[in-house]
Formats: structure tokens, sequence, C-alpha cells
């Protein structure tokens, strides 16, 4: 078998079978993380650079940790501090950063369309952690990993992703994966957060809960603070009145999503993140060994993973 | 050509163009011609073969080429003064000469905006030393196009300036816009008006619809536009003032235009060439060159402007042309800034794209990109003995790749970049002059 590609961009450049082998690859991992000593010789030697624009926790580090279990060297830049905040253009800091001639670079960026620039300007392999409001390819295989632990198969599963889909990369790459991988998706939130056309993209759109009962999943997003003051919507209140997911709102058997990092009390009550249908957890830690999964398709791309786990 | 024209003057030209399909549809021209330019001026049009060059003039031999008369680009960015390193006076019409122009009117968002006397008179110095091409200019509508006061508009066209806008703004305030149209009775000039309600617009940066939801990139409506297009017509039919609406992009705004005309409201538009060639489809690619403003907005928008330009209802082409240099561009599409170069590649794209698949007729394509400075009040170029030689030469079998040689503008943010287009300008005549010369077949007057 082939590697996945040479970067990965976007949901688009993977079909079906390409996404099966990257969370094929990712059980095995998971395997290395439940390990005491959980690194395999991988990547050893060779150098991962991790480009932030923006501030993020849970990316981040689990992308440094998936490259480090891979016994990658890892070089981790955030804007802030860095030559960025002097300035820098975003094509003279990659082509500093290929100087040292990493095998990949992962970027994180607040504009649609970065990641891609970047492979145009470096020999490395790009990983696109998040680009603007566009993608977010990594997030997405998580969450399919990690439903397909759940599920068996995404096929034919009714998922509802609700909130802000406007303003949510997070969004765009599920319905992307979620359809590609067999399930029905309909995105659910105010009006003013509901993109004109999204259903260009595959899916179905709602601006109540009323048919939530429908969903098998319920894919909760982060609702930000400033929408308010943009007049998205007219107070969290209200939002949480009509959209907040709560144990009551919730059917038995129902699973519940939330690509974090949760609003308590605002998308989501306390109880519905606390309970039993909740697959919180185990979407963070699906995500370091899918990015391992990722980096290793990307880098080395073998036909079996017994030589190294 | 007109006293609101200016450019460095040159030798008259001294040619003999044997053999070339001249089509000029104002003149009623559409055969095999020879065309004897004397001093500057067509002296004589001729059937193929019968005329001769006098002893010192060039003949250049036009046989399967066309002959057009020179197009008018009324909406140009030549940046300049302030922003030279993405185009300057000189550079900005060598490229308008090599896109078979042979004039152009230039845009007043400098820095120092063209809002005072002073830096227009500066400017129209600068070209009657550097253009090589007449070049109009627009002087602001407000004060560093900040949309509250009014410029001195009267001193303005006294100075020189054909017309008035704000173009990359637009003006917010209706109550302003009023204003101004009022003052027109005083100074003149065409009033030019960027439509753009930034309130609808908000920081989108293309177009909203399926592809801004797929990319998540923020949307610019199609009424940011035409509401503000129905607004003014209004405005201008209350003052019975003369305005001109520039790039228009949607099918919307057509709409709104259609209704004005039709109440004998004295208004008139354009459209560029890359609105109708081009969708929002393209920013799928997430290249900068697809980012301008108004943005490429969808195929029935497209379908509709070009129904309007060959109707009529759009009265001419202009380009946009609007330079960045590479390092503006090469950032990500939501940072990158908004414009277009569009001088050297405006004929073949419509010719290509439009002519070629009979959406539209050639003879269409040229009428309405030679007649945008009409709509300023400037003479129509025409092949005509007794004119001044305002034509270009065209080969419509030659494909070029676009940008493979290079551009004539210092910047090459071109939409068209790596398209293969069809029909290429080989010589240009502007105000008499010999403005450009590509590879073409001439013999040089004999040395007495």
């Amino acid at each position: 078998m082939n590697r996945i590609g040479r970067h990965l961009l976007s949901i688009d450049d993977l079909d079906r079978a390409s996404i099966e082998r990257i969370l094929d690859r990712a059980e095995s991992f998971d395997e290395v993380s439940g390990r005491e000593i959980k690194k395999v010789p991988a990547l050893r030697g060779r150098t991962i650079v991790n480009l932030f624009y923006e501030s993020s926790t849970r990316t981040s580090s689990s992308f440094e940790l998936a490259a480090k279990r891979l016994s990658a060297d890892v070089v981790s830049i955030r804007s802030q501090g860095s030559a960025v905040d002097k300035g820098e253009s975003l094509k003279d800091t990659v082509q500093t950063l290929s100087a040292y001639d990493p095998a990949a670079i992962v970027i994180r960026s607040p504009h649609a369309g970065a990641a891609g620039l970047v492979a145009r300007w470096t020999p490395a392999a790009v990983i696109n952690a998040g680009d603007g409001k566009r993608e977010h390819p990594t997030q997405a295989l998580l969450d399919v990993f990690t439903l397909r632990r759940r599920l068996g198969s995404l096929d034919g599963a009714n998922i509802w992703i609700v909130g802000d889909v406007l303003h949510s990369r997070v969004a765009r790459s599920d319905i992307l994966a979620f359809t590609q991988m067999g399930a029905k998706v309909t995105v659910c939130g105010p009006p003013t957060l509901i993109p004109r056309e999204i259903e260009a993209l595959g899916c179905e759109a709602a601006t109540t809960l009323e048919n939530l009962h429908e969903a098998d999943v319920v894919y909760v997003l982060r609702m930000q603070q400033e929408r308010m003051r943009d007049s998205f919507v007219p107070s969290l209140r209200e939002y949480a009145q009509r959209y907040q997911i709560t144990t009551e709102r919730l059917r038995p058997g129902q699973l519940l999503m939330h690509p974090g990092p949760v609003n308590r009390g605002v998308e989501l009550s306390g109880e519905a993140i606390d309970s039993p249908q909740a697959l919180i957890g185990a979407q963070v830690r699906a995500g370091v060994a899918v990015r391992m999964a990722v980096l290793y398709e990307l880098l080395v791309g073998a036909p079996s993973l017994a030589a190294v786990a | 050509m007109s006293e609101r024209l200016f450019h460095r003057e040159s030798q008259p030209a001294e040619v003999l163009i044997t053999g070339a399909h001249v089509l000029d549809p104002r003149a009623d021209l559409d055969e095999p011609r020879d065309i004897l330019i004397k001093n500057g001026v067509v002296a004589e049009l001729g059937e193929p073969g019968s005329l001769t060059a006098p002893e010192d003039a060039e003949t250049i031999e036009a046989e399967g080429m066309h002959a057009f008369p020179g197009f008018v680009d009324p909406h140009v960015h030549l940046r300049t003064p302030g922003q030279e390193y993405k185009e300057n006076l000189e550079t900005g019409t060598a490229a308008a000469a090599a896109g078979g122009f042979c004039a152009v009117i230039a845009m007043p968002n400098t820095d120092p905006v063209v809002d005072d006397a002073p830096v227009l008179r500066s400017l129209i110095e600068s070209a009657t030393r550097q253009a090589q091409i007449p070049v109009g200019f627009l002087a602001a509508i407000t004060r560093h196009l900040k949309g509250d006061e009014l410029t001195e508009m009267a001193e303005l066209r006294d100075a020189g300036a054909l017309g008035f806008t704000d173009d990359g703004k637009p003006v917010v305030h209706a109550g302003t816009l009023r204003k101004a149209l009022q003052y027109q009775r005083l100074a003149g000039g065409v009033i030019a008006l960027h439509e753009e309600d930034p309130a609808l617009s908000g920081d989108g940066a293309m177009h909203e619809g399926a592809v801004s939801a797929r990319l998540g990139i923020a949307g610019i409506p199609s009424l940011a536009e035409s509401t503000m297009v129905a607004r003014d017509a209004a405005l201008a039919g209350y003052e019975d003032a003369r305005v001109h609406f520039q790039h228009l992009s949607c099918v919307e705004s057509i709409e709104a235009l259609e209704q004005a005309k039709s109440k004998g409201i004295r208004v008139s538009a354009e459209v560029c060439p890359h609105h109708l060639t081009l969708t929002d489809d393209m920013v799928r690619t997430l290249d900068s060159r697809f980012k301008m403003n108004p943005p490429l907005r969808s195929e029935n928008d497209r379908r509709a402007l070009v129904a309007a330009l060959r109707s009529g209802l759009i009265d001419c082409v202009a380009t946009d042309h609007a330079p960045h240099a590479s390092h503006e561009k090469e950032v990500p599409f939501e940072e990158a800034p908004m414009g277009t170069t569009g001088l050297e590649t405006a004929f073949a794209a419509l010719f290509t794209e439009l002519v070629l698949p009979g959406e539209l007729d050639l003879a269409i394509v040229v009428e309405r990109m030679s007649a945008g400075g009409a709509l300023y009040g400037l003479p129509v170029p025409k092949i005509e003995p007794g004119q001044s030689a305002n034509l270009c030469l065209v080969d419509l079998d030659a494909r070029f790749d676009v940008g493979a040689e290079g551009y004539h503008s210092r910047s090459e943010n071109c939409c068209f970049h790596g398209r293969m287009l069809q029909g290429r300008v080989r010589l240009t005549l502007a105000a008499g002059t010999v403005a450009f010369r590509g590879p073409i077949r001439a013999h040089a007057p004999a040395i007495s």
C-alpha cells in the first residue's frame, strides 16, 4: 500500500479507505499508549516542527506527545514571542524552519488555506492542525476513531452537530469525514450561526432541537463569548435555553461529543458532560493515537505495523 | 485626444498598416483595409494593396490580423503617488499599451489620496513625463476617502479631474453622497461609485455562497452591492445627477441598474473581465489572485453580467487593474489585499472565454472595450480618416501562456496567470504614436 499522500491539508484529501487505514493504524498506537513505556522508535532521528499561530492546548500538546511517542525530535513554536511577533511573514518563517530539514511541519493558523501555502514553501510533509474556520482534519479523524470504536461503523448513523457552525472548522471537517464514512449529518444552531448554503457540504440544516431525538450522536460545538458581542445571539442565556444540551434533552442511548474546551453551562450542562453518554474524554485520548497514526502514515507508511510496535 | 488626458509626447507615427481586417463597429467597418497614418492621424483607408507607404513611413504587414479601435479603460489603479512598488505611471501605462489600450482612467485612492488640486497637478505633471499612453484622473469625492467632507470638486475639475470617485470604498452616508451629487451641478464631472454597504460586507473576503460555506471564509453577499446601487440610483434620480456604477458583479445590481435606466435616471455602468469569465468556484484553490472586491460571484451572476453587457445595459468593460506586490499577495487568502491586474489580459480573456465559445460577438467586445472613456466625456476612438490614430492590431490566432514571459506591469497578481489565452495584441497606437509593439513583420522606412 502507498502512503496516504504527501500532506494532510483537508479531509477532502482522504477517501474512505485512507481514513480506515489511518484509524486501523491508530488502534495499534492506542495500544502503545496503554503501555508503561509509551514509545516506539518509528521516527527516531527525524524532526517535527509544530508551528502554532493560535493558542491551543489540546491540539498542540496532543501533536507534541504523538511525535515524542514516535521518538521524533520536536520543536514547538508559538507565534507569541517568536519572529512572527516581530513581523516575519509566514513564508519567511516556513523557509527558515525548513532549513532545519524537518520531516513534517504541523501548522495551526487563524487563516483558511495557511497549511496549503506552507506545503508550497517547504519540502517537509505538512499537517493542517486547523486553518481558520475551514478545516481541522485530525480532529475529524479522532472523532471518527472515537465513534467507530463505540458504534463499530458510522454507516447509517444519524449525527447532529449543534451550535456555532458558522465559525467552526471542526464542524466543516466533521461533516466531510462523517458523511465520507457513511453517516447522515444534520447541523443545528441559531439561524445566524448556520452558514448559507451549508447543505452543499452534504448535510441537512435545522434551527431547532425539535428533532434531536432522531440523532444517534449529538456533537456539540463550543459557543464563544464574543459571538454575543457581534449580535449572532442576543444572550448566552437565550442561547442556552434553546440549544444547550442537557440530560433532559438527550435521549437514552444517544452519544454525546464535544471538541473542547467546553463552556460548562452554556452549550452543555454540567450533568450532560459528566454523564456516561459523553465521549469527551475518549476523544482526547484518541487524539494522541490518531495523530501518531497520521504522522506515521505520512512519514513512514509501511505496510505493516508489526515491525515497529 | 482631450484636454483632460495626459501623456508623454513622442514622435507622431508615420505608418502604413497593410491588409488588416478592420473591425470598428461605430464606423461600420468590418473588412480588410490598408490604413495609412501620417503625422499620427489616420490619413486614408483603402482596399488591401491599394495604398503605398510614403518614403518616410514604416510598413507593417498585418494580413491575418485584426485592427480594432483602441480600448479605453475607465478604471485602473496606477498606484502613483505613494505605492510605486506596486505600479507606477510608466509601468501601468506600458501594461495598458500592451493590452491594446489607447487611454486609461486612474483612480484616486493613492497615498496621498488625490483629494486636492496640488496633488492632482503634480500627478498630471508626472504623467506628461512618464505616461506612455494618455491617462485621465478621477479625484476623490471625499477628503482622504473618509466619506464625510467633500473635496474641493470645482477646483479639482479646473485642475483637470475627469470626474470623482472614492473607489475602493463606498460613500457610506447617503447624505454625503447627496451633497456631492448636488455639488456636481457646479463642478461637473461624472461621479463614479464603488457600491458596497460595509454593514453587509463586514469582514468578508469572498462571495457569500456554497463555496464560502465550505471554506469557512466570511462572505460578501451580493446585496451588499445591489442595495447601494438601488439607493444611489434613487439619489441620482432625485438630484438629476450623473453617476457611473463601477465594477458591477451580481444579478441583483443589474436589476437595480435596469430599473434606474428605465426611469431615465442618468446612470451608466461598467463590468470587469474577471467577473465576466470567472466565478467563486476559483476561490476553492485559495489562491489570493482570485481575491478582489467586488468578489468573483456565482455562475448565475456571471451569465447575467454577460447578458447585460451584450444588451448594452452595462455600457462598457473596465479592468479595475489593481496591482499588488508579490509579498503582499503571498499570504493566506483572508489576509491578502483585494485586487487583480487586468490590463494585459482583458481582451484575450474576453475573446477566449466569451467570443470563442459563442457567448459574445467579437464586435460587441470591441465596442464595449472602447466605450469607457465616452462615459466621462472623452472622444471615442475610431478608425476613420481625420481621426488621431488610436487603434490596436490583434492576432486572434496567437495563443499565450499568461505570465510565462512576465508582465509589463510591476505586479503579477493576475487572476488569469497560467491560463492559455488566445488573441494577442501586436501593436498599439495611442494618441497618434506607437505605444506598444510586439513581434510583427515591419519594414523600416527607406533611409534617403
